[in-house]
């Protein structure tokens, strides 16, 4: 049967079981936008394509289904970018779809042209021109395929305008065949022997675990191995919520801003086991002291995250479900009881470093951030989507929030996007309408993209917004403050802020605010029982800094305190 | 250390730049590309020499793999292998040099593949080793020009490294 460019990616989405996507049309993609008028998933047009892709990132994030944003040519394609990068870092199944001049006109500086393409070639998975509209069908199955399987990502698909419109016969493919992509699963049978045997030598080791147990699911194997021997957890940012936060073997994040017993066991550890992490700086601090003195293991989908900063002893390259999967069932044949009880010393140590010091703040008569936070966190019994933008208000959540759930914490961790976590909530509250979705913001951060208020109150998705309204970007005021002398250069926004309370009266939303300790509870109640979105402004501390935290660049047991 | 890097690519517009556009982002050096079509018209053969520390060369290989439209990556340097490089060296050819450079030429097995009043243009093909000698002896009778393909190689034997698997 013969169908146009655009009738074809209508069905493909739906083929490929897309339930939403996010959208800001524009000249060339008015074809797809108009066969999409009539199709039977929801449509939501935000207010700044940026946004499109942070909420389709977050509806992934949330839901581990890809995430479809939609943007014309020219400038609404580059106004992808952020978004792209974002989901690119953080290795986020997204689909972009982005219209395109005709054929014809590629390459002749026509009216809103950009070299999408081009431009995103390094920051996609891969990307597609679509050049013939015979090839569209076979394009958007590999997108999908390739924005899902493996290491996940963005993909982008460029549209000229005449292969929307041009017609063929259609049938989708049922199955893909990309001979330049076959992602290992299993990891090596010997490599995984190897492993087991290295750890029960061990006598100080720490499972070291990251985005890639959310994205392979593999929390319950996870949670059953460590438990079956043992060894204590730290987390990265992107893993928060792979483990539960509140197991005994939990030692917290690690990191710039991760816990004392955290960095302390990364420093002493004699076997560091690293799932579905990559070494990153912010986690490693100084690379050549990380883990010095310990051997590596590494279990990765993806092989150039492997021994990229860290040299590793012992590598897998598989998905970690499926090598946790592999690894608990060699242990059911060994006799781990003498290994267990090897470690008590181990657990003595890091409850050693435990009751030195763990991340504290003092409540007195002005509201600190991380009261906020842990009062959200008990109020909604950690039963709800927290995203964060980016700096302190993302540190404060990593820490003062309990994560127990994967896929409960959506948060830009690679490229530290301010402005992401509103449209992110936005993307999440769609894809759950019931759940308590909520951002927690700094006022520098939530500005970033607070156009998406038109949006939440358009489609009335009940987003809560908790703005930490400290009047200052507060990351770069605290690296000011330790690094640059306190000279405080172009951080401070004390009276220059909007009114919040006002702004989202303006657009329709609910504006609530907190000013005193004992307002904090009552607001944040009366915020969760409305049904509308809510921006609710808490006047924090001006100069509450994170601890603790390693400076940029030294290894992780030289943390500054207080 | 020098590497040869040998891959098969889909033969499509983009793929070059995807590959360089992967050392150009890392900063690793390309010293010289290759690119052409195989027996199969849908895919192409790239042969890459590059320079870095083994913990580099790993990087560049997985991440060459990586990219979606390369089907296979295979290091020769692991390997024994034959390479070729074929250059055009124009050279001044006064009535005192023309002798000399005939039989440089003729030495190197070269050949004389176009004459001008004052020049001599020569093709030469061979190894990393071959090309540098003969350069070195023209180099004083005065070299006008000089393009290079860049290396092209394969392992010896009857086997194919490059098949796709």
């Amino acid at each position: 049967m013969k169908k146009t460019g655009a009738q074809i990616i209508a069905d493909c989405l739906k083929k490929e079981g897309v339930e939403a996507i996010f959208n800001y049309p524009g000249g060339v993609v008015l074809p797809l936008f108009d066969e999409l008028h009539s199709a039977s998933f929801r449509q939501i047009l935000v207010r700044h394509e940026q946004a499109a892709v942070h909420a389709a990132d977050g509806y992934a994030r949330s839901t581990g289904k890809v995430g479809v944003a939609l943007a014309t040519s020219g400038p609404g394609a580059t106004n992808t970018i952020t978004g792209i990068v974002t989901a690119y870092m953080d290795s986020i199944p997204i689909v972009v779809l982005t219209g395109q001049v005709s054929t014809l006109s590629i390459g002749n500086d026509a009216f809103q042209e950009a070299d999408i393409i081009g431009i995103t070639r390094p920051c996609t998975k891969h990307n597609y021109l679509v050049k013939d509209v015979k090839d569209l069908g076979r394009v958007m199955k590999e997108a999908f395929y390739v924005a899902r399987n493996g290491r996940p990502g963005p993909v982008l698909v460029d549209l000229p305008k005449d292969v929307l419109l041009g017609s063929t016969d259609f049938k989708y493919p049922d199955k893909v065949d990309i001979r330049g992509y076959r992602p290992t699963y299993e990891g090596h049978p010997g490599q995984i022997e190897r492993a087991i045997k290295l750890i029960l030598k061990s006598k100080k080791p720490v499972l070291y675990t990251g985005g890639g147990i959310i994205s392979s699911s593999a929390s319950k194997e996870l949670t059953l191995f460590a438990e079956r021997l043992g060894i204590p957890v730290t987390t990265t940012l992107m893993g928060l919520g792979g483990f539960p936060g509140n197991h005994p073997l939990s030692l917290g994040m690690l990191g710039m801003h991760g816990t004392y017993r955290a960095n302390m066991a990364v420093t002493e550890t004699d076997l560091l086991i690293a799932i579905g992490a990559r070494f990153d700086d912010r986690v490693t601090g100084k690379t050549n002291a990380f883990c010095s003195d310990a051997k590596i293991i590494h279990i990765d989908i993806d092989p150039t995250s492997i021994s990229k900063s860290v040299k590793v002893d012992l590598p897998i390259v598989g998905d970690c479900k499926r090598v946790l999967t592999k690894m608990l069932s060699l242990l059911e044949e060994e006799d781990t009881l003498s290994f267990k009880t090897g470690l008590e010393k181990w657990h003595h140590q890091i409850e050693k470093w435990n009751s030195f010091h763990n991340v504290k703040y003092e409540q007195k008569d002005v509201i600190k951030p991380q009261f906020v936070v842990e009062k959200i966190c008990e109020l909604t019994k950690g039963d709800a989507i927290i995203t964060t933008e980016v700096g302190q208000n993302q540190m404060w959540t990593a820490q003062y929030f309990q994560f127990v759930k994967p896929r409960t914490l959506l948060t830009s961790g690679g490229l530290g996007t301010m402005g992401y976590g509103f449209p992110a909530a936005l993307g999440a509250q769609v894809a759950f309408p019931n759940k308590l979705v909520i951002d927690i913001a700094g006022d520098g951060s939530f500005q970033m993209n607070s156009q998406e208020l038109a949006t939440v109150v358009q489609y009335q998705l009940p987003v809560k917004v908790a703005i930490l309204n400290n009047g200052n970007l507060g990351m770069i005021r605290q690296w000011q403050e330790f690094f640059y002398g306190k000279r405080y250069a172009s951080s401070s926004l004390e009276g220059i802020n909007p009114d919040f309370v006002k702004l989202a009266e303006a657009y329709g939303a609910v504006g609530m605010r907190a000013t005193k300790p004992e307002e904090v509870v009552p607001t944040l109640k009366k915020a969760f029982s409305t049904p509308r979105p809510v921006i609710i402004d808490f006047v924090v501390d001006r100069e509450e800094n994170v601890y603790p935290m390693v400076p940029a660049g030294e290894a992780l047991n030289q943390m500054r305190l207080i | 250390m020098r590497h040869v890097i040998s891959l098969l690519v889909e033969n499509e517009f983009g793929v070059l730049a995807r590959v360089s556009g992967l050392f150009s982002g890392r900063g690793f050096n390309i010293e010289s590309l290759c690119v052409g079509e195989t027996l199969d018209p849908t895919v192409s053969t790239m042969t890459i020499v590059t320079r870095g520390d083994d913990q580099i060369i790993e990087q560049v290989i997985k991440q060459l793999n990586k990219v979606i439209s390369v089907i296979k990556v295979v290091d020769l340097s692991d390997k024994d292998f034959v390479e070729r490089e074929m250059v055009l060296v124009k050279v001044s050819a006064t009535a005192e040099t023309r002798e000399e450079i005939l039989r440089v030429v003729d030495i190197f097995r070269g050949k004389v593949i176009d004459v001008g009043a004052k020049t001599y243009t020569i093709e030469v093909t061979g190894d990393e080793k071959k090309i540098n000698a003969i350069l070195a002896l023209l180099k004083p009778l005065g070299i006008k020009e000089l393009v290079r393909t860049g290396r092209v190689a394969m392992v010896r034997g009857s086997k194919a490294s490059t098949e796709p698997t």
